[in-house]
């Protein structure tokens, strides 16, 4: 098989005495959903932010579409990247937050072309015009002028994804895109997630819903205390699970 | 009093209004509100007094005030105030900001040597601080071979000593500003691939101003009437003119008016400044739209 987008090979974390991740291993295929579960403290988010570089690993490495995230390797040396090089890295990741971390004092057109603006360097004509179309995508075209607060939710965390969007990104990080959300707007963040996944996006999405998970997901992996326990088609380890742990897990939050 | 007499006097009890039944609703009658309108006329009679004793009281000279307010040397006092204020103050944020950004780098010696800026000159008085650069030749006569009493004039001493002064103070203003804005800002900036001095300039900077500014207001009025500190080393700014002026006449009272009274208009005129704008940097947020 090819080399895949996504290749995360024994990467430990520590936050000071505190082991988040434990020697994680995860592979993801061009084009494929990985959906990540798991308790609160298990990390999953850390994980996810380490694959774009805002967290630095302690050990292990990670790729992404075939280069090493962060670090350059030499020998048996990995040697850190400069500043420069890992923001260019970053524009090729897409990374939705759960609090969203719209810019609020920008509207949301200025929101969505900022990167492309500014770290790409792209020409503004061209790049406006890209933005109102992702805007149409997620159904805000009419919200181009307006400020982040003045909307819900739900649009906001719908103009975060057509942000991360702006820069063509190889690959789609999610972290917990739903969870700030009132009840009622998750699904109109979820189908614009859907949507993506249908075109073939490669996306890693750390959730609760476990609904979207079995509809969308290639994947299903679940974490608990900074390890993979076990992963694998939705159907398996949603319905058939083998683990304690994930029974456990399954049968507090369905 | 029995339960019946009670039921009597239903109208006047806590139960829910008897006339509720036809299309008239029950009309509200405002508590009488005796105590403010008493608080309010005692405060205007003493206002009263206070107004009628300045303009009665002869002592006060209004004439003389107005005879001096738009005088020559009292303008070109105002003049000197008004660009030393700034000078000072643009110098002063230059400075605290360089300052706030090392405090908050990662690098310990700028962190250390920011902290320690800040601990020294915010404990010396501004007075002290500018009778020492007053007398700086008395440490080094000579500053690459020119007489040090040649280049520190006192306007000279006056920026320098003032400067100094308001930039451990902007410092600290501008830390609390950048430290307001929500770190998770700076995490979509920086995964979105924006540079350092691009995450700066348009993500935090502008989002900080909003805590900034209130305080950056006062002590812009601060200083523009902390500056007639400088008239201890002959600067002559606007106190200095109007002191030089009664020294002369020994019209001290009206002269010190025609200075208070310009430092009134000019707060004043920044106030208004300062709204507006407070008003462009809350742009996009909820409370002020």
């Amino acid at each position: 098989m090819s080399t895949p987008m996504v290749d995360v090979k024994a990467v430990h974390k520590s936050f000071g005495t505190l082991e988040v991740l434990r020697g994680i291993d995860l592979e993801v295929r061009a084009g494929e959903v990985t959906v990540v579960l798991g308790p609160s403290g298990s990390g999953k988010s850390t994980l996810l932010r380490t694959i774009n570089h805002l967290e630095k690993v302690d050990s292990g490495w990670i790729s992404v579409d075939g280069a090493l995230v962060g670090y350059r390797s030499s020998g048996d040396k990995l040697y850190e990247l400069r500043e420069r090089e890992v923001l260019k890295q970053r524009t090729q990741i897409g990374f939705v937050f759960q609090n969203f971390n719209l810019f609020p004092h920008l509207t949301v057109l200025e929101n969505i072309a900022e990167a492309p603006l500014s770290a790409l360097g792209r020409p503004r004509k061209e790049t406006l015009d890209n933005a109102r179309r992702l805007l149409d995508r997620v159904g805000l075209a009419d919200k181009a002028d307006a400020y982040p607060k003045q909307l819900s939710g739900g649009q906001q965390q719908r103009v975060a994804i057509a942000r991360a969007l702006a820069l063509e990104p190889k690959l789609l990080l999610f972290d917990e895109p739903t969870s700030a959300l009132d009840p009622e707007l998750v699904g109109e963040v979820l189908d614009v997630i859907k949507d993506l996944a249908l075109q073939g996006t490669t996306m890693i999405v750390v959730t609760h819903e476990i609904g979207f998970a079995r509809e969308v997901a290639d994947t299903v992996v679940f974490m608990d205390e900074g390890r993979i326990v076990e992963q694998g088609a939705p159907g398996d380890v949603l319905d058939a699970p083998r683990h304690e742990r994930t029974k456990a897990f399954l049968s507090k939050v369905l | 009093m029995s339960s019946n007499t009670l039921a009597k006097a239903a109208p006047s009890a806590a139960g829910p209004p008897a006339t509720t039944t036809g299309e008239t609703q029950p009309r509200i009658v405002r508590r009488p509100r005796t105590g403010q309108w008493l608080a309010a006329a005692v405060v205007l009679a003493l206002l009263a007094i206070a107004a009628n004793s300045v303009i009665r009281n002869k002592a006060f000279q209004w004439d003389v005030v107005a005879d001096y307010f738009t005088s020559a040397s009292i303008l070109r006092g105002l003049g000197l105030t008004l660009w030393l204020t700034a000078l000072v103050m643009a110098l002063g944020f230059a400075l605290g900001t360089l300052l706030a950004v090392m405090r908050l780098s990662a690098n310990p010696v700028l962190r250390t040597v920011s902290w320690g800026y800040v601990w020294l000159f915010r404990s010396m008085p501004i007075l002290v601080q500018l009778l020492f650069w007053f007398n700086i030749g008395a440490l080094y006569p000579h500053i690459l071979g020119v007489r040090t009493v040649d280049l520190f004039g006192p306007v000279t001493v006056a920026v320098i000593g003032l400067t100094l002064h308001e930039a451990a103070y902007a410092a600290e203003v501008v830390r609390g500003g950048i430290l307001s804005v929500d770190r998770g800002q700076i995490e979509a900036a920086q995964a979105l691939g924006l540079g350092r001095i691009r995450r700066w300039r348009r993500i935090i900077l502008p989002q900080a101003m909003r805590s900034i500014l209130p305080p950056a207001g006062n002590m812009l009025i601060g200083t523009l009437k902390g500056t007639s500190i400088v008239s201890v080393i002959a600067v002559q700014d606007l106190l200095y003119s109007a002191q030089l002026v009664y020294h002369r006449t020994y019209q001290v009272i009206p002269l010190l008016l025609v200075a208070t009274v310009w430092y009134v208009v000019v707060t004043s005129l920044l106030s208004v400044g300062q709204f507006y704008v407070e008003r462009h940097y809350a742009r996009g947020s909820e409370r002020t739209r």
